[in-house]
């Protein structure tokens, strides 16, 4: 059935490990720039969506709806082939001087991760009892400050999960970045593939890396459940 | 802003999009999205059912070998997953295999280990008491599973089956990669072809996309809302 003639040293050494090695890099640069940027839209989403003004909030709503019901390659092919019509000539040129395809990878997966960063959020802070809110005004507290200072620091604290959920499946959408020439993971392990015809292999490292990320962050997730949030429930 | 948005490049192409080359060739465009979204899905729920039910078996072999299967594949990308099956099955079957057959198994087994936690979840929200009566009255422990846990469980998995679907729809963007003509590929290939016009057509088929997936995540709320009714 296999007629194939194994051979792990090319993954393991030599200038196709360099080539691993290097978009494993770019993965993680690409995933942690994204979700820096995916949290803090993702905030103020949230926040446009539960405010009191309401055209704030419809155009957060149709925010969310828009932006998760739309495929990720879509969005991605759409910000890097199709946006160049609806920015300033300036940007244009600025954009294609500098690392593009990263940058439209970027764009696309901090706006994707963002709809379901505040979503997360939102329903985070819906689990916090309102009457915190209603105490929190009835103190002298405006709106924006009762969030920033009573609301938020405990709703964080439940979304963390959740968030760090996110940020695993923004490290393993990273990988559509590949086809607009982001020589992420998976690029590069088809890169291997197509150089040595040693796809097996390269594929496996490729895959272990993911699946070694996957593990690490849902330990982390359960740490985090079993230290922090089951005593905070109990009392 | 450039010069303006010309819509018209839509129409002239507008049943490739939704059938592709239809009746001089292979099925293609939204057509071949909505095919790919729903034998996957009936696959998935299938595989999904019988990982689930391992997960919850009372042999612990079973149950971490069901463990294992399930975080390989959610820890890889599902591009990852759909290049293993490139890979491994004309291997595996000798010879040449379609690539819609190859990204249907690839959708498969990567839903089927989303079905299967799903497919858990429905079952243990049975009360415990269903299956104990059902043992008491001299039922085997899978006739009890069969025939009085999973039917009321189902009910309760119908809302998050449709969201799954919504997911599928989105995933089978990625069949563009292996060469199959679904949407985004169509959609790419006019690009290239009538080189002026890329927001225009990405703008159209993210709407196409929006307006499937906003109908599907509409249904699965309002079934929500009318399964937890009934209760």
């Amino acid at each position: 059935m296999f007629k194939y003639q194994f051979d792990w040293s090319v993954v393991t050494s030599g200038k196709y490990f360099e080539w691993l090695l290097s978009g494993l890099y770019t993965t993680i640069q690409l995933s942690l720039v994204a979700i820096v940027f995916s949290f803090l839209l993702g905030l103020v989403i949230a926040m446009m969506r539960m405010s009191n003004v309401k055209p704030v909030r419809w155009f957060a709503h149709g925010y969310l709806e828009f932006f998760r019901n739309t495929p990720l390659l879509v969005q991605i092919f759409f910000w890097y082939f199709g946006s160049y019509k609806i920015l300033p000539t300036v940007i244009n040129d600025w954009l294609n001087k500098t690392n593009f395809e990263f940058g439209a990878a970027v764009i696309a997966l901090t706006i994707y991760t963002s709809a379901f960063i505040a979503e997360d959020i939102r329903s985070g802070v819906r689990s916090i009892p309102k009457e915190q809110l209603e105490a929190a005004r009835s103190s002298g507290f405006s709106y924006v400050r009762s969030m920033q200072y009573i609301i938020l620091p405990q709703a964080v604290r439940i979304t963390i999960p959740p968030l760090i959920n996110q940020f695993l499946n923004l490290t393993k959408n990273s990988s559509l970045a590949m086809t607009i020439g982001v020589m992420e993971l998976t690029y590069q392990a088809r890169q291997v593939e197509s150089y040595t015809f040693k796809g097996f292999e390269a594929f496996t490292a490729a895959t272990l890396v993911y699946v070694v990320l996957s593990i690490i962050i849902t330990l982390m997730v359960t740490y985090y459940d079993k230290v922090v949030l089951s005593p905070m429930k109990a009392r | 802003m450039q010069t303006g948005f010309d819509f018209t490049v839509i129409w002239t192409n507008i049943t490739y999009f939704f059938i592709g080359r239809f009746p001089h060739g292979a099925l293609g465009g939204i057509a071949l999205t909505l095919y790919l979204a729903v034998i996957s899905c009936i696959l998935s729920f299938i595989g999904g059912l019988f990982l689930g039910l391992m997960g919850i078996s009372h042999n612990k072999p079973v149950r971490y070998l069901s463990t294992v299967i399930l975080n390989i594949i959610r820890g890889m990308p599902l591009l990852m997953v759909i290049f293993w099956m490139y890979f491994l099955l004309p291997a595996m079957m000798g010879g040449n295999v379609n690539e819609s057959w190859t990204v249907i198994m690839a959708l498969t087994l990567f839903t089927s280990a989303y079905m299967s936690q799903i497919v858990k979840a429905g079952v243990e929200g049975i009360p415990r008491g269903q299956t104990e009566a059902a043992l008491s009255t001299g039922l085997h422990p899978w006739q009890a599973m069969i025939y009085i846990v999973l039917p009321q469980g189902l009910r309760n998995m119908i809302p998050s089956f449709v969201n799954q679907f919504v997911s599928m729809i989105k995933d089978t963007s990625l069949a563009f990669i292996v060469g199959v003509s679904e949407l985004t590929h169509v959609a790419t290939q006019i690009n290239n072809r009538t080189i002026i016009y890329p927001t225009e057509i990405f703008f159209f088929i993210a709407v196409i996309y929006f307006i499937i997936c906003y109908a599907f995540t509409s249904l699965s709320r309002w079934l929500e809302k009318r399964l937890a009714w009934r209760r």
